[in-house]
């Protein structure tokens, strides 16, 4: 209880990306809250990446580490873009109406 | 070890509540500044564990950059009328069945691999983490960052740069009847296009198009 090993932190991980995952599902009013879980799923990846890279004494973890912080940084600005667009045209980001891609 | 065991629970214990409202909070505002104490605790953990800087990083990008741009827009697009609606309650509950069995069963299925591979208990270092070597973790990460990975750091910025002109271009707007600089048009313009030499007859005056 007291020796925290990796196991612990896989775990801590492995609760964060389920409750992100779990955020996209349950998540029906705004598309704000979607990209949020998305950035929760990219930390959680984040831990164990930087888990392991400690864990194997082996800093390539924490390279790899650092450009998903790139990317989860890139995606967040470009996903806010869309949204801010959509938001122009529409006037509304509620989930339930975005149906345009329905057919 | 006591220590690092009970500021690890203190941490990861702020962090998955933090994680849980930022999913279920009704207010978008209250789901960032969530969003902003999961990053918090992620980066003391990492901290803890030694990757101080990737923790600084994470502070720096993620609290600094990512989630003031979403406040940003959170407060931009007005989106907290909506949340007294009643549909959105019962889109909560039609999709909570789907949504938690979905999650449980990835949740069950990570902690089947976590549990079923054999890995030593402790970290191999944890004792003697890098605070009393000669290399700092930065410095470390730095001497591989820039020798063996420099190709995909700078396909990296490769990357920010491609999404920034990405992001302005979705949300650039053309604005009418402002007038604009247009380089070209103003350096190619010659003499003979843009003065004319008009013969003007006494008494009568001269007429121009605009």
């Amino acid at each position: 209880m007291t020796e925290i090993g990796l196991g612990h932190y896989l775990t801590l991980a492995a609760i964060i990306f389920a409750i992100g995952v779990v955020g996209i599902f349950l998540n029906r009013k705004n598309v704000i809250i979607i990209l949020m879980s998305i950035e929760l799923i990219l930390v959680a990846v984040n831990i164990n990446l930087v888990s392991f890279s400690i864990y194997l004494q082996d800093l390539t973890g924490q390279v790899f580490a650092m450009f998903i912080l790139t990317v989860a940084a890139a995606e967040a600005a470009v996903g806010l873009a869309i949204i801010v667009a959509y938001y122009k045209n529409k006037g509304s980001i509620h989930v339930e109406q975005i149906s345009s891609l329905k057919g | 070890m006591l220590v690092h065991a009970l500021f690890f629970y203190f941490f990861s214990t702020i962090a998955v509540f933090s994680a849980i409202m930022v999913t279920i909070s009704r207010n978008t505002v209250y789901s960032v500044f969530f969003l902003i104490l999961v990053f918090a605790s992620v980066s003391a953990l990492f901290i803890m564990i030694g990757a101080e800087f990737l923790g600084m990083i994470m502070l720096i990008v993620y609290v600094g950059a990512v989630a003031v741009l979403f406040l940003f827009v959170v407060m931009m697009l007005n989106v907290t009328e909506q949340k007294n609606q009643q549909s959105s309650r019962k889109g909560f509950f039609n999709f909570i069945s789907v949504g938690s069995i979905v999650g449980a069963i990835i949740f069950l299925e990570l902690l089947v691999v976590i549990g079923g591979w054999k890995y030593k208990g402790n970290f191999i270092s944890l004792s003697s983490i890098n605070f009393n070597s000669d290399i700092s973790n930065t410095h470390a990460l730095g001497n591989v960052l820039y020798t063996d990975y420099i190709h995909l750091f700078q396909i990296s910025g490769m990357i920010l740069l491609v999404a920034m002109i990405g992001a302005i271009t979705l949300t650039f707007r053309r604005r009418e009847n402002v007038k604009r600089q247009d380089y070209f048009n103003q350096i190619k313009r010659e003499r003979a296009e843009s003065v004319t030499l008009v013969e003007v007859e006494s008494g009568k005056g001269v007429t121009f198009d605009d």
